[in-house]
């Protein structure tokens, strides 16, 4: 490969934050036609250099070639003139608008001073065919899933021109089946001439699909490398900058009484259906079982039903042997049921509260910590910092609201304080979402922990192989029912997957051609 | 039955005169006193030409809510002190309340900078103008639309019963539709007399038609007087006359808007003679309060030394205190006019008894 | 030492001071197109304030309402709901005290708690409807609390004009002197100031908010429901007890401005037209305060020394009350908009930087 191949190249980006140096001389080249990952943990610097890549940030030192020249990048509209268009990770759509509209949203073809949308449904249309997208124009972006939604994203940056693009976390919000079609999309893209940067933390992804990888670790570069003739474990280990073990060690389980009995539970949704169809399982002491299954098939109902928070219509809902069905969410925490909810912002913690009240906000109102109707703080604060020293919660203090923690940080706290709680039932719903490698080994290994002393774990995630790794037992739910059981050492994602679709072919368009 | 054709005949000389007085609007005519039908701007204005007996002296008043613009009573109070200024050279400021609690403060404020005389305009400010004589015995201070007693405040009240009867004949004979509204600001004795005596004129000369009464409980939201007026011109009627302060000009409003959209309507004013303000295309005439003429007159008193706490003074008919502007005979026909002029006298004369209110 | 210096050097205590320095300039500018003297007015202002006992005295009287509905907001906005009905809330405790105060016989030790207790609890019980009505109804707080404040105001003059009114005056009947909550002797000291004993139940109030919000169970809970009632619901939190109860302590502490402004300034309820505005200044004084029980007491001293500081303005410098609504406008405006303050500040700080580098 010659010089000429690379388009862009960044070399020595510095850049300082207030009390921080997110990137310090940090280089990195992309080739023509190349997929180029950039890994590193949450806060490495990984976004901070592609913003500036984007113009969102102006680096403090350093400079920047586009296919060869100097460049000032000073704002997203000069990135887009280059060549640069970037897939964000929240996606930045209008809903009510059709996915044409939201595409040319910005730069709109006009016929006189209307907007010419026949013309621009037809270059939608194209562009869409050209890579193999399959995205509807006329479709408004709240019909359409979450995977074409992001397909839209790429379709904008497509028609204003980028040949380079840039996917954060592209795959952070996907479903097994879409992560599958958006890897053959980016193929396609390559293939065609564009060449792509992406950021991850998820090594697998990085192994399937990219052609180079770059790691950076606190804001500094640590190497460049093809993937090929890498393993996974390399990599994580140059990503954290230690040893790390992505296999869990677990010893097979000693399975105790049941604690939780679900018998032909009754559930609805949001719409009134049937979420929960005649769910029926059982957990035991001493076992972590899995819940595989696509988003959307009942996982959330089933939650909020075992947690008291959605009405049962009918069926039973047995804790340690008790009919439970119907109590309200604090007897049921009361009865040993804790809960690591799917979406920490939302429901997990109150953000904008110091640590110290989020470390509480279950059992606030036990005797240990409030007197005669007024709040024991010293009691609260010296079990905020037990538990932090604990769990090894990152946070300059207990009066640090929750929302300065880094992801990771927030979810260990959580789990600090369900774990904290001497549950019978731990549940983990989601537990690793968004978070890193080092995060996520921490975490496998909590809840590994609490199988062997003796609780009952039930995990609900989206990530097969996270399911996997854990369970004793993998339950696939597929429109709010238990639609097999089977052993993790005996199945394969494969037939994993077949199950989650109820061994319908995959939805969707994209593998059609 | 005799002495009553003369005093027709009488008034209908004096009408015809005050008529022909209105088309040359000269002010210079001092004989005024016995103009009986108009009111002219200012009865001691001849007697007074600008001399500086005010020199160093203070006066001052404090507005209801409605402030100093109100285009009413606050507004004809604030001309009079002006005009004392202009003849006699005496300071006179206000201040403007913006809610109930400003009333006492804002006494206080003159009464504290030693004003000679704080005026409290209107029936509102009545507690507040007590409590602050009891506060402060040596300061002068009087009221107009309430009775204060105390021996340092002079109240200045008027017989609008009786003016209030006069435009009740005005409306009475040139309703077409033989439905009249009247609009009130708070029902209090003061709107009862405007409301009473109207209600008496009206049926004095038209026993038949309907009154249709709305009280909006305010002086200061016009909008509340346009709803109030809309109410009414929808339910037929094709003059109302009102007696609720700014909350009236919403009236004047909703009367213009209907009449440019080709209705005939009218709207009888008050205090002043609103027909300056919001032209005569729908001012019928006004009855007008001369509480420009209170404030001067009172004001003047203390200057000359005879200002006289405690006392309650009502102006009616026979002082020129209520009664109908020069301007009326623009939209009021002469006959009218002439009848009203029977009625006031019948009234000076107490032939007939104003139904009033306490 | 270091710690009130840093406490004073934080962003949250500049970002206030320059946005009322700024709000004070522009409102400076604004008189000087006028063709007012600001520097006049501004020290008018001040010595109107600070002048003399009698205006000090009657600007803690403006500042405590302030105080009160002030809390309200700030209270119901930290538990995530938008209390625009401070202003019914207000009337409301008023009317409840009114009836007591008037109506009730009964020694003082007993007679004025009743009235206060009885006030509170009306105001609370008129804030707890719409609590009510979201939780289980899921109405927006913000639509039936400005609906409740126009049903405040004409049951509180239905209430009036049927039990308490006294004929003629448009008020009701003055309250027992054991119902009053005046302090004679300090009234007396500062020249008869309406000084009474609200302004120490609003610093208690303070006091209590903090207390209440910040230190005991049930204050976190309402919290935790303001800040994420999805994580309170998933901490088995009742999201809608808590939505009633804080609309309760939110109306109550606005009922209770408009009973010790009854029982303290007015000792007399009038039957009113429109609202007093002090519910709806309570809005700008949380909004000053950024809804921090200190903040607001902070930010009700400000707005109430500016609003009784307007009469001063207009009296000194013969500024309208327009142009200090103005002032008042755009220190709320400046405070609201603390990026702008940050940018300000952000230029000087690099002004300063290149200062020093050059």
């Amino acid at each position: 490969m010659n010089k000429a191949d690379t388009v862009v190249e960044m070399r020595n980006i510095t850049k300082r934050f207030p009390g921080i140096v997110a990137n310090d001389r940090v280089s990195f080249e992309l080739k023509q036609g190349e997929i180029h990952a950039l890994l590193g943990e949450n806060g490495a610097g990984k976004s901070t250099l592609m913003n500036i890549l984007f113009g969102l940030y102006q680096p403090d030192e350093g400079e920047i070639f586009v296919n060869g020249e100097q460049v000032v990048i000073d704002g997203p509209n000069k990135a887009i003139k280059l060549g640069i268009g970037m897939v964000h990770q929240h996606f930045k759509l209008v809903h009510p608008f059709t996915v044409t509209e939201n595409i040319i949203l910005g730069s709109e073809p006009t016929k006189g001073l209307a907007v010419n949308y026949k013309s621009a449904n037809e270059k939608v249309a194209n562009l869409s065919k050209q890579y193999g997208l399959n995205v509807d124009p006329t479709a408004t972006i709240d019909e359409i899933s979450v995977g074409m939604q992001q397909r839209v994203e790429i379709l904008k940056t497509l028609y204003r021109g980028a040949d380079i693009l840039i996917f954060d976390e592209p795959t952070a919000v996907l479903t097994p089946q879409e992560i599958e079609e958006l890897l053959v999309i980016m193929r396609k893209l390559v293939e065609q001439g564009k060449s792509i940067i992406l950021i991850t933390h998820k090594l697998k992804e990085i192994m399937a699909i990219a052609d180079q990888v770059t790691i950076v670790r606190r804001g500094k570069w640590i190497d460049t490398l093809p993937v090929a003739g890498m393993n996974p474990n390399q990599l994580a280990e140059k990503m954290v900058g230690r040893e790390v073990s992505l296999k869990l060690d677990k010893k097979s389980a000693v399975l105790g009484e049941p604690v939780l009995e679900l018998d032909k539970l009754v559930v609805k949704g949001r719409q009134g259906l049937r979420a929960l169809n005649e769910t029926s399982f059982v957990l035991r002491r001493g076992e972590i079982l899995g819940i595989a299954g696509v988003e959307g098939n009942g996982q959330s109902e089933l939650i909020e039903a075992i947690t008291g928070l959605r009405p049962i219509e009918s069926g039973s809902l047995k804790v340690l042997g008790t009919e439970m069905a119907g109590a309200k969410t604090r007897k049921l925490s009361e009865a040993g049921i804790s809960l690591i909810p799917e979406d920490r912002h939302k429901h997990g913690l109150v953000l904008d509260f110091p640590m110290r009240e989020n470390m509480v906000l279950e059992t606030y109102y036990l005797p240990q910590f409030s007197k005669g109707g007024f709040l024991d703080y010293d009691a609260i604060d010296a079990h905020a910092k037990r538990l932090i020293a604990e769990f090894d919660v990152r946070t300059p203090g207990i009066h640090t609201p929750a929302r300065a923690l880094s992801g990771g940080n927030q979810q260990k706290a959580i789990i600090a304080r369900e774990v904290d709680k001497n549950p019978e039932i731990l549940i983990a719903a989601q537990p690793t979402r968004g978070l890193d490698v080092g995060a996520i080994e921490f975490i496998h290994k909590r809840l590994v922990e609490q199988r062997n002393m003796g609780k009952a774990v039930l995990l609900i995630s989206f990530e097969l192989d996270e399911i996997m790794q854990l369970s004793d037992r993998i339950a696939v739910m597929y429109e709010g029912r238990i639609v097999g059981e089977v052993d993790p050492a005996q199945t394969s994602d494969e037939e994993l997957g077949l199950m989650m679709t109820d061994f319908k072919a995959p939805q969707g368009g994209g593998q059609r051609e | 039955m005799k002495k009553t054709a003369k005093i027709a005949t009488g008034i209908m000389l004096v009408a015809s005169l005050a008529l022909t007085a209105c088309g040359a609007k000269n002010n210079n005519n001092t004989n005024e006193g016995a103009s009986p039908v108009a009111s002219s701007p200012a009865a001691s204005e001849a007697a007074s030409p600008a001399s500086s007996a005010g020199a160093g002296k203070k006066f001052a008043m404090v507005t209801d809510v409605g402030g100093v613009n109100d285009k009413s009573f606050n507004q004809s109070a604030w001309e009079g002190l002006q005009k004392l200024s202009k003849d006699t050279t005496a300071e006179v400021r206000y201040l403007e309340s913006k809610e109930a609690t400003n009333y006492l403060t804002n006494i206080n404020q003159f009464v504290r900078e030693k004003y000679d005389l704080t005026w409290g305009i209107g029936f509102l400010l009545g507690d507040a103008i007590t409590e602050a004589a009891k506060q402060n015995p040596d300061a002068k201070l009087a009221i107009i639309d309430s009775v204060v007693e105390a021996p340092n405040v002079e109240s200045v009240t008027f017989a609008e019963n009786e003016g209030s009867f006069l435009v009740g004949v005005v409306a009475g004979m040139m309703t077409k539709t033989n439905k009249i509204g009247f609009v009130g600001g708070i029902d209090i004795p003061v709107i009862k007399r405007f409301d009473l005596g109207f209600e008496a004129g009206v049926k004095a000369v038209n026993p038949d038609a309907q009154i249709i009464k709305n009280y909006t409980g305010a002086f200061d939201k016009p909008d509340l007087g346009k709803a109030a007026a809309a109410t009414i011109y929808n339910d037929g009627a094709d003059i109302i006359f009102h007696a609720a302060g700014g909350t009236g000009n919403g009236v004047f409003n909703e009367a213009k808007e209907r009449k440019s959209s080709g209705k005939q309507v009218w709207v009888i004013g008050v205090d002043k003679d609103q027909s300056i303000e919001f032209g005569d295309d729908v001012t019928l005439t006004s009855m007008l309060k001369r509480v420009d003429e209170a404030v001067y007159r009172i004001s003047k008193d203390l200057l000359d030394g005879k200002f006289a706490g405690g006392k309650v003074t009502v102006l009616g008919l026979k002082d020129n205190g209520v009664g109908l502007p020069e301007t009326s005979s623009k939209n009021v026909p002469a006959d009218v006019l002439a009848k009203v002029e029977e009625y006031k006298n019948k009234i000076i004369s107490g032939e007939i008894t104003v139904p009033t209110a306490q | 030492m270091n710690k009130v210096i840093r406490l004073f050097t934080k962003d949250s205590a500049v970002v206030p001071l320059v946005a009322i320095v700024l709000g004070l300039i522009v409102g400076a500018i604004i008189m000087l197109f006028g063709g007012y003297d600001p520097i006049l007015a501004y020290r008018s202002l001040l010595k109107k304030v600070f002048g003399n006992p009698y205006d000090f005295g009657e600007t803690l009287t403006a500042i405590t309402p302030l105080i009160f509905t002030g809390l309200s907001v700030a209270f119901a906005f930290r538990t995530g709901l938008f209390n625009i009905g401070a202003e019914g809330q207000y009337i409301v405790g008023m009317t409840g005290a009114t009836i007591i105060g008037v109506q009730v016989n009964a020694p003082w030790f007993i007679h004025a708690p009743l009235a206060i207790i009885v006030g509170a609890l009306c105001g609370g019980f008129w804030g707890m409807i719409a609590g009510y009505l979201k939780a289980a109804r899921g109405v927006n707080e913000v639509i039936t609390t400005i609906m409740l404040n126009w049903i405040a105001l004409h049951l509180g003059n239905y209430l009036v004009n049927t039990f308490v009114l006294e004929p003629g005056k448009g008020r009701s009947y003055f309250v027992d002197d054991s119902a009053a909550v005046t302090i004679g002797w300090l009234s007396r000291a500062m020249d008869n100031a309406r000084i009474h004993w609200g302004m120490f139940f609003a610093i208690l109030a303070v006091i209590f908010v903090y207390a209440y919000l910040w230190r005991t169970k049930s204050g976190y809970e309402l919290r935790v429901v303001g800040f994420n009632p999805d994580a309170a619901k998933y901490a088995g939190i009742n999201v809608n007890k808590g939505v009633v109860k804080a609309m309760f302590i939110s109306g109550a502490l606005a009922g209770l401005a408009g009973v010790f402004q009854l029982l303290g300034v007015f000792l007399n309820q009038p039957i009113s037209a429109g609202h007093t505005g002090h519910g709806f200044d309570g809005i700008a004084v949380a909004l000053l305060g950024g809804n921090t029980p200190l903040g607001v007491l902070f930010g009700a001293i400000l707005f109430g020394t500016l609003s009784y500081g307007a009469a001063g303005m207009s009296f000194g410098a013969d500024v309208p009350p327009e142009i200090i609504r103005i002032v008042i406008g755009s220190v709320i405006f400046f405070v609201a908009a603390p990026g702008i303050i940050r940018w300000v500040l952000k230029q000087l700080r690099l002004r300063k930087n290149k200062g020093e580098v050059a």
